[in-house]
């Protein structure tokens, strides 16, 4: 087949040379992602850390954490920090069930969504989360801010039999997170490979891990890792999260 | 000289018979963990055990029918279509022999890994790392042995490389992509992993990922098969070519872009997520292209439809796919996606492209290579069957998803006069109950369907291997 001007168009010569028409693929499909996904690593603003407070001075949304701090001198609201050991083996199970094939962690900013479930969800909430946990589908309640809503004691309760306290839910029983016990020293392999991705722990962090998680059952982890959601930012009046 | 002489057929067959036990297999799966969202307490089967619950299987449901359904039916239909189009055998036999074995170890361990919790925790890459890089191997051996093949055609024969081909081609260039960049994570142990993004890049890669497993695994390589089996089936020239050009390079060009609608409202920078609705909203134009233009193959010939029911799966199954199609961008749009987002919605679109579109065309492609490979004729009887369980299945799962997703979505943001949201979250989850018993009940139908399948095939290729002794006795 050719052109009026009797040449042979690019198609053609593509149906002819397999190898060209393949390198032609590989490039038609790498335009989207260097235009769609680059600039997210390269510009600063898609995760933005820091805020312009009411009276122009900027804070940070991170932990700004002092030399020789633990995470556990951490207080809810000091910003986002990484995940304390028993968090990390707990967010390592909910990874394992599962957990968010039904649940989302990732608040829109909607005025029903903003008074069932609270402040809509920032990117630098989401930081430290290798892989995120957003989730795509609502089968149970967003859980991006659950941490503080409910006592431990509920969780408990409703992890080892969900329909003893919400009859309508059709959420499996987790009762055998009670006789699991957490293993220290693959937790401390866990945020070793997490630093290595890049999250911030100290040799001090990884060392004390294993003491810190002694003794402890799956269940313990679960509820501090459910407890541990959405409470990092203290949201103030009068700022702007998002544009 | 025979079509079982001229070609290597050997391990079309074995993909062939694979992918239709695979497909009851994960569709079963499928019918379990929708019943267990109906009736909980199926998530308690063996007390207190983990292995049977939701979240661990519904990464095997997903995996089995995307990955062992899917990719083994697309595997056989390359591996058939390259050879025929390019009237060679295969570069090496050996390599798709490898193809075979190493990709359906990819999935014994599936079947093992996933159940146990093993998993990434990424949407349809739940597959720890060295499962992935033995897929990796597996998929690169078959696009090699893919382009090998044509690369060896003689170009007196067959100057021009098929349009069937060029679909295969890019599914192949863009799944290594999507597979191995959102796959990339730092291993802690054999089993487990951490990926190397976080937050939002990590939900961008992701649906990148996700979207595209479905725009090219789902769709690119599903379009080979339709524009292979469809001309061959209605014994009619595809309707235009010119229109198969146009489509295929707004397809390659568009489909990657639409990643970021599922991203919408979220923490994603707005510019990205309204590019990907943009781009989303034009893809109608290359989608239908496709549709058409297969539909259209048939014009002149629509009474062929009456007694073929090879013909009728692949048509229905682009009645699905335009459908599917246009639902997509509709759901991709602001607005909709407000209320869409998060429900089960979401779920009824992906199963009315699975259900309706990739299962009827590779069951069609799937008939169509047994009556060709075995040159003897399916039951029509059970083909009927099929056809018609499939059907109805299909259509019941799609409107209870559509009626409980729009449910959920209105439930969620509705007030009441005092200015207070009207329901709880859980009054929404016991609203869904009758609509999940009925996407439980479609399923059903459509894991009947892939019974009747197996079923047909396996009789089909018994009668023809005792035909063939017969004959050899005759001769004799």
């Amino acid at each position: 087949m050719a052109n009026k001007n009797g040449k042979e168009s690019l198609q053609v010569k593509f149906e002819k040379n397999i190898f060209a028409m393949y390198l032609a693929m590989a490039f038609a499909v790498s335009l989207a992602g260097i235009v769609e996904i680059v600039p997210l690593f390269t510009n600063p603003d898609a995760v933005k850390d820091e805020v312009v407070m009411p009276d122009g001075s900027t804070k940070s949304l991170l932990w700004q954490r002092a030399e020789g701090q633990k995470l556990a001198d951490w207080k809810p609201g000091d910003g986002v920090r990484p995940n304390t050991a028993l968090e990390v083996a707990g967010r390592d199970i909910y990874q394992r069930e599962g957990c968010y094939l039904c649940h989302s962690q990732m608040i829109r900013p909607f005025r029903d969504e903003n008074e069932r479930y609270g402040h809509f969800s920032l990117a630098v909430e989401s930081k430290y989360d290798h892989p995120f946990q957003w989730g795509s589908k609502r089968t149970g309640p967003d859980l991006a801010r659950v941490g503080g809503k409910y006592s431990d004691e509920w969780h408990i309760l409703h992890m080892r039999h969900p329909q003893a306290l919400v009859p309508e839910s059709v959420m499996p029983k987790y009762r055998f997170l009670d006789s699991a016990m957490v293993d220290g020293e693959s937790i401390q392999a866990h945020m070793k490979g997490l630093r290595k991705v890049g999250v911030p722990y100290t040799d001090g962090d990884i060392a004390e891990a294993a003491d810190l998680v002694k003794g402890k059952t799956e269940m313990d982890a679960m509820v501090a890792y459910l407890q541990s959601l959405g409470n990092m930012i203290k949201f103030e009046d009068g700022v702007v999260y998002r544009e | 000289m025979s079509l079982v002489e001229r070609y290597d057929l050997k391990v079309v067959k074995y993909f062939i018979v694979m992918a239709s036990i695979y497909l009851v297999v994960g569709t079963s799966i499928g019918v379990y963990i929708a019943s267990e969202l109906a009736w909980p307490f199926l998530n308690d089967l063996g007390t207190d055990l983990p292995y049977f619950q939701f979240g661990r299987l519904r990464p095997l449901h997903t995996n089995a029918v995307i990955f062992a359904f899917g990719g083994s039916a697309l595997m056989a239909s390359a591996f058939y279509i390259v050879q025929r189009t390019n009237q060679t055998k295969l570069w090496s036999n050996k390599m798709a022999w490898f193809t075979f074995w190493s990709w359906n170890l990819v999935i014994l361990l599936a079947v093992i890994t996933l159940p146990l919790g093993l998993t990434q925790s990424k949407e349809y890459a739940e597959l720890e790392w060295p499962i992935d890089i033995l897929l990796t191997i597996s998929w690169a051996s078959y696009m090699y042995n893919f382009i090998m093949t044509i690369h060896i055609r003689d170009r007196n024969k067959v100057p021009h490389v098929y349009v069937a081909n060029w679909f295969f081609m890019g599914m192949m260039v863009m799944v290594t992509y999507l597979h191995v960049i959102n796959n990339l994570s730092i291993p802690v142990d054999w089993f487990k992993s951490y990926s190397i993004y976080s937050g939002v890049q990590d939900a961008m890669i992701q649906w990148w990922w996700g979207h595209n497993a479905v725009g090219f695994f789902l769709t690119a390589g599903f379009l080979g098969m339709m524009y292979y089996f469809v001309p061959k089936q209605a014994e009619r020239p595809i309707y235009s070519y010119r229109l198969s050009v146009i489509h295929f390079w707004a397809l390659m060009f568009g489909y990657v872009w639409l990643g970021a609608h599922h991203l919408q409202y979220t923490a994603l920078p707005d510019w990205a997520g309204s590019l990907g609705v943009t781009i989303s909203l034009a893809m109608i134009i290359p989608s239908w292209g496709g549709a058409i233009n297969g539909i259209l193959t048939l014009s002149g010939a629509w009474e062929r439809l009456r007694e073929d029911y090879i013909l009728r799966f692949l048509i229905m199954s682009l009645a699905f796919y335009a459908m599917s199609t246009f639902e997509g961008p509709v759901m991709a749009a602001k607005t909709v996606n407000a209320l869409s987002h998060y429900t089960d919605w979401t779920i009824g679109h992906v199963h009315s492209g699975a259900l309706g579109w990739n299962i009827m065309v590779a069951s069609g492609a799937l008939y169509h290579m047994v009556e060709k490979i075995f040159n003897v004729r399916l039951s029509q009887k059970l083909l009927g069957i099929h056809f018609w369980v499939h059907t109805i299945g299909t259509v019941t799962y799609i409107i209870a998803m559509w009626v409980s997703g729009i449910m959920q979505g209105l439930m969620w943001r509705a007030y009441d006069e005092y200015g207070t949201l009207a329901y709880t979250f859980a009054e929404s989850v016991s609203a869904m109950h009758p609509y999940y018993a009925m996407r439980a009940a479609g399923g059903a139908l459509v894991v009947l369907g892939a019974i009747t399948m197996l079923i047909n095939i396996i009789i089909t290729i018994r009668k023809s291997n005792r035909e063939q002794v017969s004959a050899q006795v005759a001769t004799a």
